[in-house]
């Protein structure tokens, strides 16, 4: 019998739970959750605003997921973590002690030390259902929004609430939208079509200063707003895994079986680092299908077993008012580009005969199929090429590839 | 368990698999009514490729991506077959980014859908297999 015990109640530990489950049904397991609900799914705190959801419906587990796994959940915070001892500490004194520790702690907001910004009466972060909740009862159809980050957080707050808002202006430093995953002509695409839907931009300028409801810019522009949203990005949540000695860059280091530099303590999901296989270096990979398959191999690993994942890269599905934009891997300079125009943006980017990332805009369907080509790094010709840059299709595999993936088990 | 197969080398690309889909999933009892004139939204796909064709559906994979990567824990394995709660789903369309098969697609809701082997609906096991006339989609356990 083994003690286990994950700090944090996100994706990443409902996958550490499933993970341990899968293989130990027998020991202890216990999760502390900070904030105070049962595992949700955060991307959808926009989806919530926006009426496309509602606080059951957006549950990432049933009801009796706790009880049915036999986990016990603590609502607290974690603040001291002792290797040796095997021991964790929660801001009410209270003591937990373990075998094996999970960290799935995922990230929180990145605020800058902007000069007057405690004068700002009505302001938040966009990261935690209490924050959707808190931004819900401040907003009225008059609210003027001002948005700091046209990042996909800033602009998920966007689309949520445009229906509910009297006017919404973004702003952020860098000169277009998505930056982290889009290149400047697929941004304009994307701001185009968000400013038909009444979002206005500020881009290239932030705020320097706030005075009450005045924000200050930087190209000297002054912008009167009554909510202020701060999404200019996220830092992981790594002061835990310090503490314990844990090796931490941008997020705490793992390897490719999610054990930190510690033995015994292992981590997943936005507050990790481990290694991005599109590029071949260590990288946070902050997304909530990375955060569940780091949580369950970790899960698994922590009960004996052996999962390790090697083809994990970024990859985002984002949509804005019916746009949708899908996207994996990486876009090196020296790559050869396919492109299609014939309806929206296709872009295939190919190095050394492997397709190695792609940004599609608009007709997504089947991108799936250019996912997997990039992950299995599958040797791929000018032909293939040609035929992919117009539609993913498994035409692109040898016939008895093919029948092996339609004719048997996967 | 049972899943849909392909013997490609069958396959005569007529596309009944596809109208037979849209049909059984429309809950409507005449297939003029449910399918004329109107966009349809078939969860197998015909491919075709120099002359070759096949029925691509979804695979109900052992350990499935789509399941893991779904932002709204919206799918789930029911006895092996991999469903979508629609309820649930967001219209995100992060398991169509994720799916190996080019096996899911937003249904006329802008909710994903994709094969459930026509267990909940009136057909009661896979319309697509049942009309096929040369045998190119099977339903077995291989
Ligand atoms: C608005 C928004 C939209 C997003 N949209 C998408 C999307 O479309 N697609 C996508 O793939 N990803 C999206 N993401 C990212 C995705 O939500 C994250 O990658 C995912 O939630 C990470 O899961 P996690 O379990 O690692 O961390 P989290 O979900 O952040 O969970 C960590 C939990 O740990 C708790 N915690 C931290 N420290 C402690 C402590 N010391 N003690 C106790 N508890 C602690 C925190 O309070 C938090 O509840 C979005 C994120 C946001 C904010
Ligand atoms: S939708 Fe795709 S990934 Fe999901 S079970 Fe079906 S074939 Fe597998
Ligand atoms: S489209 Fe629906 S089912 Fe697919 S990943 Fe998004 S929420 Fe889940």
């Amino acid at each position: 019998m083994s003690e286990y015990l994950i700090i944090g109640n996100g994706t990443a530990a409902a996958g550490c739970i499933e993970g341990i489950r899968s293989r130990d049904s027998e020991s202890s397991i216990t999760v502390v959750s900070a904030e105070e609900h049962h595992v949700y799914s955060r991307p959808l705190i926009s989806y919530y605003l926006e009426g496309k959801t509602d606080l059951d419906r957006m549950l990432y587990r049933p009801r009796d997921f706790y009880e049915k796994n036999g986990v016990r959940l603590i609502f607290g915070k974690a603040v001291k973590c002792d290797a040796k001892k095997r021991t964790v500490t929660l801001a009410d004194k209270q003591k937990l002690s373990f075998d094996k520790l999970c960290l799935c702690t995922g990230s929180s907001p990145f605020v800058p030390p902007f000069e007057g910004l405690e004068t700002v009466e009505k302001r938040f972060a966009f990261m935690t259902l209490d924050d959707s909740l808190a931004l819900e009862k401040a907003l009225t159809p008059e609210s003027r929004v001002l948005i700091v980050g046209a990042g996909l957080i800033g602009l998920k707050c966007a689309e949520g609430i445009a229906e509910r808002a009297g006017s919404i202006t973004v702003c952020d430093l860098a000169d277009r939208v998505l930056s982290s995953i889009l290149d400047s002509e697929c941004a304009a695409v994307m701001q185009a079509h968000l400013e038909k839907h009444g979002i206005s931009f500020m881009l290239g300028d932030t705020a320097v200063r706030f005075d009450g409801s005045r924000a200050y810019m930087k190209s000297g522009a002054e912008v009167d707003f009554d909510i202020l949203v701060l999404a200019v990005g996220v830092r992981a949540e790594t002061a835990l895994a310090s503490q314990a000695g844990c090796e931490v860059n941008r997020g705490i280091i793992i390897d490719n079986k999610m054990q930190t530099t510690v033995p015994g303590i292992f981590a997943a999901g936005d507050c990790s680092e481990g290694f991005d296989s599109s590029t071949g270096s260590r990288r946070v990979l902050a997304i909530l299908p990375n955060a569940y398959m780091q949580g369950r191999a970790a899960g698994i690993n922590m009960a004996g077993g052996s999962s390790a994942l090697d083809d994990l890269m970024p990859m985002n599905s984002i949509g804005f008012f019916g746009l949708h934009c899908a996207t994996a891997g990486a876009y090196p300079q020296d790559a050869e580009v396919f492109e299609d125009r014939s309806a929206g943006i296709r872009r295939l980017y190919v190095r050394d005969g492997r397709l190695c990332g792609f940004i599609v805009i608009g007709d997504v369907s089947r991108a799936g199929i250019y996912t997997s080509l990039v992950r299995e790094k599958t040797p791929l010709d000018e032909a293939d090429m040609d035929k992919l840059k117009k539609f993913p299709s498994l035409a692109v595999f040898l016939p008895e590839t093919r029948r092996k993936k339609l004719g048997g088990v996967v | 368990m049972k899943r849909v197969y392909v013997n490609e080398e069958w396959c005569l690309g007529c596309r009944l698999c596809e109208y037979n889909c849209a049909f059984a999933n429309s809950g409507l009892d005449d297939m003029v009514k449910a399918l004329k004139g109107k966009p349809i939204f078939p969860r197998v796909h015909i491919e075709e490729d120099c002359g070759i064709t096949y029925a691509v559906s979804c695979r109900h994979c052992t350990d499935p991506l789509c399941v893991k990567s779904c932002i709204a824990g919206a799918i789930s394995i029911e006895e092996g077959v991999v469903k979508i709660d629609k309820n649930k789903c967001v219209g995100c369309l992060t398991c169509v980014l994720v799916c190996p098969y080019g096996a899911v697609a937003p249904g006329p809701s802008g909710a994903a859908q994709k094969c459930e082997l026509c267990l909940q609906n009136s057909c009661g096991a896979p319309a697509c297999v049942t009309g096929c006339p040369n045998n190119a989609i099977v339903y077995e356990e291989r």
